[in-house]
């Protein structure tokens, strides 16, 4: 045990960097993926088609396949140059953004339809419509999975370590290297991402009671 | 069927409407995809060279071989986290707290933490307290360690969405506790949540990816030494996400089917499903939702 309490510093820095690359990425997935569940039920068929097929291919390859496709193969074959942290939010931000346009897919099919026919009556249009009446509707009981979303992307954070980009799992992986103590040093880390899984999940608990509906 | 989700069908202006905006996003999207072709174009991405290793059968014999370990990893380690999990389940559901407790610690602990750090502490941690397992081992225990935490859980939603009169009846005729929850309860819970299940196949799928960090050789790995090897990683690992994208999109349809069967079957009966990170279930339950709602009309 002795490692991780001699190397205190670093699983602090790396856990510092964990909670930025979360926060970062999930904040711009919930944008992009608020962006593709409007694509899916706007009127436009080739938006619907883009929203699905973004969806779909996402969704079902593997995060660790998309860091090392676009890391190793994609960046450089286009001969572009990119920070390993943007890089990285990238990819976080496009795997977690198509969980979020699913959730908030099924928050918006949640409303009610009169909702969508009152606001179509008033004269408002699409984009009116969804932004200023459903999706804020909806938002309450997406809630519950954006909070799994969000927990789950702590978690796949980790996966930036393909990449060499500093984060909590890396400084474990680091630290069980230099030290050829791998043992203790990943159950440092695996220690340090329950303290901010745990909270994280009480804290979902605690705004999904709050905003329930009470029925 | 091409109305849109949000309300009925379209009038004159906004069908027009619409009509512009389909032809404006897909002149963009057009653009987009010529632009980024063009570009890949130009770093030469298209040559015959690269994509030449793919016209040989020892290639694919290579990947296939890759994605038969992947497939391994993912029907072992969901066979395993399927026992592992109905365990739990019925630990956390047990009178008994001495039972309760480490069933709520265990769920609590591997669900919190992130697969890479388990995997690389079952293929590197592990030895070093003499516990002597081979890599592709220590896959699939990381996997089902994970994934038996969150079946476990998907189990105990299960069982808790059926009718307590089933429960009273088993023990009103005379069975045990544990009777009436193994011939009873437990039965008729797995067949509800079996499209959860089949789902949740499809993100262990997609995790057994990570055991290249342990370097075990699934798809991804070879994927990866086939693209060291010829100079060819964008080509290579395109091609393992589109085995990949095959493999779990077939799953995810069967998923989908089945969840929609199941919802016709107990219409009332919603099951929530709670801890389960692959949101396939919340996207089938929204469809689902949504038949129902054109049924009814």
């Amino acid at each position: 045990m002795n490692i991780v309490l001699d190397n205190f510093d670093a699983y602090l820095a790396g856990m510092i960097d964990t909670i930025v690359l979360t926060l970062v990425s999930f904040a711009l997935a919930f944008v992009v993926g608020t962006i593709v569940a409007g694509f899916r039920v706007s009127p436009v068929p080739p938006l619907r088609a883009v929203g699905t097929a973004y969806v779909t291919i996402v969704r079902n390859t593997p995060l660790a396949v998309s860091m090392v496709l676009f890391w190793f193969g994609l960046l450089p074959a286009l001969g572009i140059s990119l920070s390993r942290f943007w890089a990285g939010i990238i990819v976080l931000t496009t795997y977690t953004a198509s969980f979020v346009a699913e959730a908030v897919r099924a928050g918006i099919n949640s409303v009610a339809v009169g909702q969508a026919e009152a606001g179509r009556s008033l004269g408002l249009t699409f984009p009116a419509t969804l932004g200023q009446i459903i999706l804020p509707q909806a938002m309450r009981t997406v809630v519950q999975p954006l909070g799994s979303i969000f927990i789950a992307l702590i978690k796949n954070s980790a996966l930036v370590t393909i990449i060499s980009l500093p984060n909590l799992t890396k400084t474990g992986e680091a630290i069980g290297t230099a030290t050829v103590q791998f043992f203790p040093a990943l159950l440092g880390a695996g220690v340090a991402y329950l303290l901010l899984t745990l909270p994280s999940g009480a804290a979902v608990g605690w705004i999904e009671r709050k905003v329930a509906f009470r029925r | 069927m091409t109305a849109p989700v949000l309300a009925d069908a379209l009038g004159p202006r906004g069908r027009r409407q619409a009509r512009v905006a389909s032809v404006v996003a897909s002149a963009v999207i057009v653009g987009l995809v010529i632009l980024f072709v063009l570009r890949l174009q130009s770093k030469g991405q298209f040559e015959s060279e690269l994509w030449k290793p793919f016209t040989l059968w020892a290639q694919w014999k290579f990947f296939l071989g890759g994605l038969v370990v992947t497939l391994k990893v993912a029907a072992l380690a969901m066979t395993l986290s399927i026992v592992l999990g109905t365990l739990l389940a019925l630990g956390r559901l047990a009178r008994s707290f001495a039972v309760r407790l480490p069933a709520i610690a265990f769920v609590e602990f591997f669900r919190g933490l992130p697969l890479y750090v388990l995997i690389l502490f079952c293929g590197y941690g592990l030895v070093e307290v003499g516990i002597e397992i081979s890599k592709f081992q220590a896959l699939v225990l990381g996997l089902t360690l994970y994934n038996s935490a969150i079946l476990g859980e998907v189990f105990r939603a299960g069982i808790l969405s059926l009718d307590r009169g089933q429960t009273e009846a088993a023990l009103a005729v005379g069975l045990g506790y544990w009777q009436s929850m193994l011939l009873v309860v437990v039965p008729q819970a797995f067949r509800r949540m079996i499209p959860a299940i089949v789902s949740q196949l499809v993100t262990l799928l997609k995790d057994t990816s990570l055991g290249f960090v342990i370097l075990v050789e699934d798809l991804l790995r070879r994927a990866q030494l086939a693209g060291g090897f010829f100079g060819n990683e964008l080509q290579s690992v395109l091609v393992a996400a589109v085995m990949y994208i095959i493999v779990n999109y077939s799953i995810s349809r069967v998923a989908r089917r089945l969840e929609i069967r199941q919802r016709r079957r107990y219409k009332a009966g919603a099951i929530q499903v709670t801890g389960v990170e692959d949101l396939a279930i919340v996207g089938a339950q929204a469809e689902a939702a949504q038949i129902q709602a054109t049924d009814r009309e």
